[in-house]
């Protein structure tokens, strides 16, 4: 038998004994045991050490809102740190290890930081990392090394490295109604809700439902609380209308009545279920909302308040109804309400001695006293804890009279010997999800707690919630939050079900905190003193929001559950007003940590869209070293046998020269426009004019945006009256397409136009080359290809090997080149046949690289220069603005701004020195190395032109033509790299075209 | 945010993409007021509270919708064609006036 478990009762499984361990030693408990009620059942009192003092620290409460218990779960290699204890589930083989200490548990060195309190004070970030420092070590770099120091002996647990093996996932659901919380007054909202025939979710984030009726110790219509749960669980589970999700925590109220929620599916098991995640994230839409979320019980302020022994009574009670297990032997109370005498004699009735009673008020009720009279507990009214003995484990407490008014104590101080001290401060609604749905909180001055308002937009609240305390308020609150949430009218009366025993006054006095000397916590995980808030006060702060964030209150993972209101209270008495003055902080989701597999789920790795064009497969087979545009893989180079990417593409672009070349352009965005105002319409978005081009004719084209700056550019070919052919860049396929539909949707709906998009349907071979015409010639039926036949710019429709194409004669290489269009089906195979074509002549399958070199030896433009800062003028593109009409961005195109001198403008650059260039680099007039500054320009894009023989780029150069013909420098400080280099015009090759006209 | 396209019925905000302020009117192609362009191009509300918008179902239908959206509570109290209403009318608050 372990030493604090009791000989009977609780609702743990005692026939089924489960091993794990906690730091190392090995542990027995029981199924339903939490990790924290198996260690308190063995005699463990010391959980952790806390975030900045290290002090010792043990359990505090039973769930959620555990600030002190925080452990790390170790699977494998892989590590979760702070997770609560008390939210832990046994299960045989679990290890876990306690947190923030060095070397052990027991003996941690970092302990001295408590005993120079005003070390680590409130801002104390703020404070420290300010102001000169003298010496080599100066400034940031400084403070930066400091901080590293303090950073490790503060905190909480380490994260791992490992990679987390597990499995997530992700769900949407619907449903009518959404109960949160499975406490009575959730299953009776979920009861009735049930029997309307609404689609209901039951989310309850502990293992089994039931809530407090598991360790209230009541009975309802004369049975135990817990047998009238289970049966109404076992009634909703015969309904197929009701979804039961137990373990999962409901942890963001968005708009539109949104609501995540996290379920933990397999951390309870020692192995998952074959196929089981480890945690299920749920988005839940939810007609209506009940809010069934309970309460938290507040600790109260005192000298030495976090240490081990030290309970909520709530969570006292809990470990020995639900747990069968005792916090301890000898039992102090402290209290400033009734609640804690429920506590108290749950406690005695299970086996344990009552010392002494300390209620902060001058009198309490004679339900109460019968209760200490029946416990046996000495009962001190007007009486307060004022500091608490003992190192690692309680061994005593302070008693003194107290005055509620002063919160000071007012006589003689006494020792009494106790191994645990519960205590209740009042009860705090869980309003957190109501909060995150912008409701504004209430303050009631007869709770001395903030309630939700009365109902919110999309949500019903009931019991706890609501600051409605006994049981039978929470059914009745339930069952009417139930039929409201279903569309179901409220029924006249109900019949109310008889609990037992009575319930007890849950008015508390209004007292948070005991003056005394000592530290006093208020929010225990971030070690946050009463003496802190002050302070903070003293220095100036005086919203509730600056002094969170100054003193840190309430930012751990517990999210202040507990310390929200004392440290709310604490600042008001600081500041001289009310509490509801001083305001609450707006809790954002979430409501508790969630795991971020959960939040990614399967959205990571292999499952980002690939997009390949027809001929993908081909290029892989031939060597092709493939990169992501993108979406899109495209060739890179066909590098051969020990070649370096320059060689392979020098080569690829000198054969291209030389005799041909082929790539693939499959990707670009093709946009089928379609109508009678497709002309019209081409002439509204594009710079230049497109409704005077002839039938089987293609037409360069420059789209603006509306603030007059370069969007995108491409051909468009006419294959009819009303039919034209768009094509885009590949990394603009998409935006074009959109823009295209605002204008003709929003702006113009008038015109009879109708856009496609067409990518993925036409396969697109480039093939280019003094011998490209006549390799084409060689392979294409149903069509000539001469110079009368297909002229610059003009369309043919022919085929190749079967397959109908579409030639048009364009050029992006700047040499005699051919654009042949199949359908993508047909890809493949027409490539084929053109590589067969081209094996006489030693044509080259050339990838991007190659294409990029020509482009930039002929200083055509591409997404590098269009980059949402340049103009057509910029470009050297000013030509292609018609006058003649107005189009997208005509009006602010000549905007004083864009028409300035010294605006950045397309350049080519020469390498002076025969080394690379690459983008990015800045152009500078004189090179200072030390102290780099005085940028004309950048470097867009950069190769090796194997037609020059140099290495050349294209920049964008302030002044630009004018400086055409003169030095300037290279300036590259993150890659060191300066150099001369001659600005001369962006047409490096062939600047008449004559190549390309052939 | 769940938008209701009047085609496609009620949808997640994931399948549209936001496409600006629906509090402009483009002045007329010929015009050369270049303050009233630059009230098109540049000039944004950007309030707290309602405000039009123009959302487009891409991950659906391609339909411009002309939104009217609280943008503190991402209420949504209207949601018409774009194309019929065109953008919503100039209400344009004075905040370019020097006084
Ligand atoms: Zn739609």
């Amino acid at each position: 038998m372990s030493p604090r478990r009791t000989p009977s009762g609780g609702r743990v499984n005692r026939l089924r004994t489960i091993r794990f361990t906690f730091d190392g030693t090995a542990y027995t408990g029981h199924q339903g045991d939490t990790l924290a009620s198996a260690l308190l059942a063995n005699g463990v009192s010391l959980f952790g050490r806390s975030f900045k003092y290290h002090r010792p620290r043990g359990v505090l409460t039973s769930g959620v809102d555990e600030p002190n218990a925080l452990v790390t779960v170790l699977r494998g290699e892989v590590r979760e740190p702070n997770i609560p204890a008390t939210m832990v589930e046994i299960h045989d083989g679990l290890t876990a290890v306690s947190q923030n200490r060095f070397p052990s548990l027991a003996y941690d060195v970092s302990a001295v930081n408590q005993l120079g309190g005003k070390f680590i004070s409130a801002g104390f970030y703020y404070k420290t990392f300010m102001g000169p420092v003298i010496g080599p070590l100066k400034g940031t770099r400084f403070w930066m090394l400091c901080e590293k120091i303090i950073r490790r002996a503060a905190g909480l647990g380490r994260a791992g490295h490992a990679p987390d093996p597990s499995r997530y996932e992700r769900m949407n659901a619907f449903c009518d109604v959404l109960v949160v919380g499975s406490g009575p007054a959730g299953l009776a909202a979920a009861h009735e809700a049930a029997q309307s025939g609404a689609q209901v979710i039951l989310a309850e984030l502990d293992p089994c439902f039931g809530g407090s009726a598991n360790w209230s110790g009541e009975t309802i219509d004369g049975e135990p609380a817990a047998t009238w749960a289970s049966d109404v669980v076992g009634e909703l589970k015969t309904h197929d209308n009701v979804r039961l999700l137990k373990r999962t925590t409901v942890w963001g109220y968005y708009d539109g009545n949104t609501l995540a929620a996290v379920e933990r599916v397999s951390d309870h098991k020692d192995t998952p279920a074959k196929g089981a995640p480890r945690h299920r994230h749920w988005t839940i839409r939810a007609r209506k909302v009940v809010l069934a979320t309970g309460a938290f019980e507040r600790p109260l302020v005192f000298p030495g308040n976090d240490r081990p022994g030290v309970m909520m009574a709530s969570a006292a009670m809990r470990y020995a109804n639900q747990y069968g297990v005792l916090p301890g032997e000898k039992i102090a109370v402290l209290a400033n309400n009734d609640s804690a005498y429920r506590a108290m004699a749950a406690l005695a009735k299970a086996g344990a001695r009552i010392i002494a009673i300390a209620d902060l008020r001058q009198d309490v009720s004679a339900a109460c006293r019968k209760l200490a009279n029946d416990a046996g507990a000495e009962l001190l009214t007007g009486h307060a804890v004022i500091s608490t003995e003992g190192g690692k484990k309680l061994s005593g407490v302070k008693l003194a009279p107290f005055s509620a008014t002063s919160g000071v104590s007012t006589g003689n101080a006494r020792d009494i010997g106790a191994d645990c001290l519960i205590v209740s401060g009042g009860w705090s609604p869980t309003i957190h999800l109501a909060s995150q749905a912008g409701a504004r909180p209430v303050w009631s001055d007869d709770l001395q707690a903030f309630l939700p308002p009365e109902t919110g937009k999309g949500w019903i609240g009931a019991g706890a919630f609501n600051g409605n305390f006994s049981t039978a308020e929470a059914i009745s609150e339930g069952f009417a939050a139930g039929r409201n949430a279903a569309g179901q009218p409220a029924l006249e009366t109900t019949a109310l079900p008889d609990i037992e025993p009575a319930p007890l006054d849950p008015n508390p006095a209004p007292v948070f905190e005991i003056k005394a000397k000592g530290k006093a916590f208020v929010d225990f995980q971030h070690d946050v003193t009463a003496d802190d808030v002050r302070l903070a006060h003293l220095e100036g702060f005086v919203s509730v929001e600056h002094l969170k964030r100054y003193t840190t209150l309430g930012m751990a993972t517990d999210q202040g559950k507990g310390s929200n209101v004392p440290g709310l209270a604490i600042m008001a008495e600081a500041l001289g007003k009310p509490i509801p003055e001083v305001g609450t902080t707006r809790f954002r989701p979430p409501y508790a940590p969630v795991s971020v597999g959960a939040l990614a789920a399967e959205r990571f790795g292999d499952l980002k869209p690939e997009r390949l064009t027809p001929m993908h497969d081909w290029h892989l087979e031939n060597g092709a070293t493939m990169y992501s545009a993108g979406l899109w893989f495209r060739p890179m180079i066909y590098g051969g046998p020990g070649e370096t990417i320059e060689q392979a593409y020098v080569r690829e672009a000198q054969a291209t020269r030389e005799t041909a070349g082929i790539v693939d352009v499959s990707t670009l965005g093709k946009i089928a426009v379609q109508g009678p105002d497709a002309a019209e319409f081409l002439d509204r978005v594009y710079s230049n004019v497109f409704s005077t081009l002839p039938v089987g004719k293609a037409r360069y084209g420059l789209m603006l945006r509306e603030d007059g700056l370069v969007f995108d550019d491409g051909t468009t070919w006419r294959l009819g009256e009303h039919d034209f052919l768009m094509t885009t860049t590949t990394a603009n396929a998409g935006k074009v397409m959109q823009h295209l539909e605002y204008f003709l949707d929003v702006v113009w709906p008038d015109l009879k136009v109708h856009l496609t998009s067409v990518t993925d349907q036409w396969a697109g071979a480039a093939i280019g080359g003094p011998k490209a015409r006549e390799i084409l010639a060689s392979c294409v039926t149903g069509t000539k290809v001469d110079n009368e036949a297909l002229p610059f710019m003009g369309i043919v429709h022919g085929e190749i090997s079967g397959a109908p194409v579409m030639i048009c004669r364009l050029s992006f290489s700047g040499e005699m080149a051919f654009e042949v269009y199949s359908g993508a089906g047909h890809g493949t195979h027409v490539w084929e046949a053109l590589i067969e074509a081209g094996r006489p002549f030693d044509m080259v399958s050339y990838g991007l690289e190659a294409l990029g070199t020509m482009r930039i030896e002929k200083g055509h433009v591409t997404g590098a220069e269009i980059d949402g800062r340049t103009s057509a003028r910029d470009l050297h593109l000013g030509w292609m603005l018609s006058k003649k009409k107005p189009f997208i961005g005509s009006a602010m195109m000549d905007r004083e701004g864009l028409s300035a001198s010294g605006r950045l403008e397309l350049v080519g650059l020469i390498s002076l020195d025969n080394r690379p260039l690459s983008g990015g680099a800045h152009i500078v007039e004189e090179v200072d190395a030390a102290n780099p500054h005085g940028s004309l320009g950048h470097i867009t894009a950069a190769c090796f032109s194997p037609a020059l023989g140099k290495y050349i780029a294209l920049a964008l150069v302030s002044g630009g033509k004018a400086r055409y013909g003169k030095r300037a420098h290279i300036s590259d400080p993150l890659r060191n790299r300066f150099g001369p280099v001659e600005i001369v015009s962006h047409h490096f090759f062939d600047p008449e075209g004559k190549r390309m006209h052939g | 945010m769940l938008i209701t396209c009047p085609y496609c019925g009620p949808r997640d905000v994931s399948e549209f993409a936001y496409q600006g302020d629906g509090n402009r009117t483009r002045p007329d192609p010929a015009s050369t007021d270049s303050e009233a362009w630059n009230a098109y191009v540049y000039d944004r509300l950007n309030p707290a509270g309602i405000h039009n918008e123009i959302w487009q179902h891409a991950g659906g239908c391609r339909v411009h919708l002309a939104v009217v959206r609280d943008t503190l509570t991402h209420e949504i109290s209207s949601v018409r064609f774009a194309r019929e209403h065109g953008t919503p009318t100039h209400s344009r608050r004075n905040h370019g006036a020097k006084a």
